[in-house]
């Protein structure tokens, strides 16, 4: 079995030396601190921070890590316009989602990247570190508004009341479902929504059906563990507070919310027969799972409605906004941010191509690459849900609301996701991100696999994220006593 | 130093080496001297660059992980320096108990299955004669597949719905379990699939069987010695110090297992989904360095990790000493 240090077996030693295995095992074992064995230059308290201005001359290199300029026409649009912001900059790009070992080596080395392309959840945990730079100069000199943004983005991309991270995207969750199914039981999307509980769970024993004690439909999908911080949501529960500092994961509605979701599951067969058969689905493919008319209902994101027009159009598809128990729409944003790291060589060209890759003008160019594109495959533009209210709305009313093959439930669809983008709400950024977030997965986890009841996994779930948090801020505010000091 | 008469069928290496000692002791003209010298700072200088590599890449991270331990280090900012504190967190961790249980028991359970198999494998092997070669390269191919695939691979295997494994248990009836969700089958499920790559052992093992004298067995067989008892009493002695190695090297590699189960239960694809109970030691320990920055913390789960592969690896050279027959050392 391959390990993390990545020998293999039986290539360690020649069976002659067995008195020199212990050698390979300590090369081995403590090889793991080449990658911590370089300490960089970073500051301990916050930089005084480069000064950006309107009519700065671009040069020298920009490097970008985490990014994909070709991923698609949407980037590869905004990726022009902005290299046209930066001219007289060399632009180098290293593609791919980020990478954060790579990232922290780069750092830790002394060669930061000029710019990054992160997930906004990871923000907190950087700028508590004073890895990445606060926005606040940048954008005054690029003339950005952060008003034109979604606050819940910009509520996710702001850390000690600066924003340290310019949104983009904004990922939302809406219920997707098989008509065809949901008729055959005498059900409606308003079955499955999300409002009522009671009728959600009598919808999943309608809708789900087993052969041979095998799963056949699936009847709802709560999505956990991912979906957690919804369904606490809509039971009127947050994860965390409002200030990043307490975990709230033994509150009694969370756990109500817990117990309801995965309730689902267990009127199932449990989550391994729901996950086993869900993992067997073509979930990218003509044979996914409302196509094969073996899934009832689920919230999911909104760009998976992209892929199931794309693959099977003739899906019999219903589409609502998930709602909460008050029946209001209800989502969950997540999506990305750009940063620009402290240690970079030239922030000014970094600023300038971060804003010139979330303006709204650039969104609409990206917009129109698009919606040619899909005029000319004969299928409707779903819109962009860009993170940037102006921009969302400009693409709305200007390539979504003309689109002619827009229509049925992919019209549905549509307007149920730009409905879910205004209900969206977010998680503060904290500089211990992933360990909170790790903490209430594996709790979830956890009651998933039957291990612990919800209760006792989400008290232990509370400890542990509150360890971390505790122990994070407790760094942090030291630090920016030092600098007070 | 004084000559050592040695004697005994068991002190070929001692003799050996007592006799490369002494040759120390003989008058070395000047002329010879320099000489040596010469050759030693020869042959220092064309392994230097080894020398070098490891200086550099090998004993010096190891050295700065051991200091990264006593201190607080999250890589974006300065290490501080903070004692055995990581070390006491280490003892509090729930999940370092846990990891290391996983660990073990995984390791308890994939390293003598890999040996039973392989040495099942090796025989039938060694007994083929027609299509020797092929089967040789068919059981070793598997060990190019790169890890990350067959990490993918044993989802889709081990699959509780549709997995070829379950489909094969139905066939005879069998209900199979949920292999990649129930956390008592997590484990048996990823043994199992270790078992992808035990070609190489399969590869060593027949090397060995190959190399047992053949005049040993046939006065075996004339004294009336059955398969068997030949097997029992002449191969597995003689195929001993191999078993002994593969052990050995087994084990460290159990206790370093990642990759198969952080893509199947951690990595991307899955990165929300996890199974305490492939949570070993190694991807608790990535985690806590790469996840969650705590480099410091992880350091010492490293050392912590040293410590136990050391410990088990001489308590198996101690009971191996006993159990292992060196063709070498019997003055063969």
């Amino acid at each position: 079995m391959k390990t993390f240090f990545g020998s293999d077996r039986h290539t360690v030693v020649a069976p002659s030396h067995r008195r020199r295995l212990l050698a390979p095992a300590v090369v081995a074992v403590v090889a793991l601190g080449m990658s911590g064995c370089a300490t960089g230059s970073q500051p301990d308290e916050p930089a005084e921070g480069p000064s950006f201005e309107t009519d700065a001359e671009m040069q020298g290199e920009l490097t970008i890590m985490g990014f994909n300029p070709d991923a698609d026409e949407i980037a590869r649009t905004r990726t022009d316009v902005a290299i046209e912001a930066v001219e007289g900059a060399e632009v180098n790009v290293v593609e791919g989602e980020l990478d954060v070992q790579q990232f922290l080596s780069s750092i830790a080395s002394g060669e930061a990247p000029d710019l990054i392309y992160a997930n906004r959840n990871q923000l907190g945990t950087f700028a508590s570190r004073n890895a990445i730079l606060p926005l606040d100069t940048c954008l005054e000199a690029e003339g950005v508004e952060v008003g034109d943004f979604r606050e819940p983005a910009i509520e996710q991309a702001t850390f000690n009341d600066s924003l340290y991270g310019l949104p983009e995207f904004n990922q939302v969750q809406i219920v997707m479902a098989n008509d065809d199914l949901l008729k055959q039981e005498g059900l409606t999307t308003g079955d499955v929504d999300g409002s009522d509980w009671e009728a959600v769970a009598a919808a999943n024993e309608k809708l789900s059906r087993s052969e041979n004690g095998g799963l056949t439909v699936i009847g709802f999908d709560s999505k956990l563990p991912e979906f957690l911080p919804l369904w606490a949501k809509a039971n009127g529960a947050d994860l965390i507070s409002e200030d990043g500092r307490t975990a709230q994961l033994d509150d009694p509605k969370v756990i109500e919310a817990l117990e309801f979701a995965v309730g689902i599951y267990e009127a199932q067969g449990g989550f391994g027969d729901v996950k086993a058969f869900r993992d067997s689905a073509d979930f990218f493919g003509a044979g996914n799972q409302f196509a094969s008319n073996t899934l009832g209902a689920m919230p999911m994101e909104q760009w998976y409605v992209n892929i199931l027009n794309d693959v099977s159009p003739e899906a019999p598809m219903a589409f609502t906004t998930f709602k909460d128990k008050e029946g209001e729409p209800l989502s969950y944003a997540t999506g990305s941010a750009w940063a620009i790291p402290s240690g970079g060589s030239n922030p000014a060209a970094a600023c300038r191509f971060l804003a010139a890759m979330t303006k709204t003008d650039t969104w609409m160019q990206a917009a129109e690459a698009r919606a040619s594109a899909r005029e000319e495959e004969g299928k409707p533009f779903t819109g962009l849900f860009t993170g940037n209210r102006e921009a969302d709305e400009e693409i709305r009313s200007t390539y979504v609301e003309t689109s002619e093959a827009l229509t049925g439930p992919w019209a549905e669809a549509v307007d149920a996701s730009y409905t879910a983008n205004e209900s969206s709400f977010s998680q503060p950024a904290t500089p211990a991100d992933a360990e909170f977030e790790q903490a209430w997965l594996d709790g979830v986890n956890r009651v998933l696999t039957g291990e612990q009841t919800p209760q006792d996994s989400m008290a232990a779930a509370q400890e542990e994220a509150q360890a971390a948090l505790d122990k994070a801020w407790a760094e942090w505010d030291d630090s920016e006593a030092g600098s007070e000091g | 130093m004084e000559n050592t008469s040695v004697s005994g069928p068991a002190a070929g290496l001692r003799a050996r080496r007592d006799r490369a000692a002494d040759t120390v002791d003989f008058p070395v003209r000047p002329g010879q001297r320099r000489a040596r010298r010469r050759h030693v700072r020869n042959a220092l200088l064309f392994i230097s660059p080894w020398i070098l590599g490891f200086l550099i890449f090998t004993a010096w991270p190891i050295l700065y992980s051991g200091y990264l331990s006593l201190t607080d280090y999250d890589v974006l900012t300065d290490p501080s320096f903070i004692g055995f504190d990581n070390y006491e967190a280490l003892a509090a961790d729930p999940k370092v108990a846990m990891a290391l249980q996983n660990t073990f028991i995984f390791a308890a359970m994939s390293v003598p299955t890999n040996i039973v198999l392989s040495l099942g494998l090796a025989v039938l092997l060694q007994r083929t004669i027609r299509a020797r070669g092929f089967f040789r390269t068919a059981f070793y191919l598997p060990n190019m597949t790169p890890p990350v695939a067959v990490g993918v691979l044993l989802l889709l295997l081990f699959n509780g719905h549709n997995g070829l494994v379950n489909d094969v248990l139905e066939f005879f009836g069998i209900p199979g379990p949920a292999w990649t969700t129930d956390p008592t089958w997590v484990k048996p499920g990823l043994v199992l699939m270790s078992l992808w790559t035990l070609g190489a052992s399969v590869i060593i093992l027949l090397a060995a069987l190959n190399n047992v004298p053949r005049d040993l067995l046939d006065a075996a067989r004339v004294d009336g010695a059955g398969p068997v008892r030949r097997f029992v009493s002449v191969t597995l002695p003689m195929i001993s110090s191999t078993l002994f190695f593969l052990v050995i090297v087994n084990t460290i590699a159990g206790m370093q297992s990642f990759t198969e189960a952080y893509t199947a239960y951690f990595g991307a694809g899955n990165d929300t989904y996890s199974n305490d109970a492939a949570l070993f030691y190694v991807i608790y320990l990535f985690r806590q360095a790469f996840e969650f920055l705590n480099m410091g913390f992880a350091s010492a789960m490293a050392w912590l990790l040293f410590l136990i592969i050391m410990v088990i690896t001489a308590v198996q050279m101690v009971v191996g000493r006993r159990m292992v027959f060196y063709q070498g050392e019997d003055g063969g």
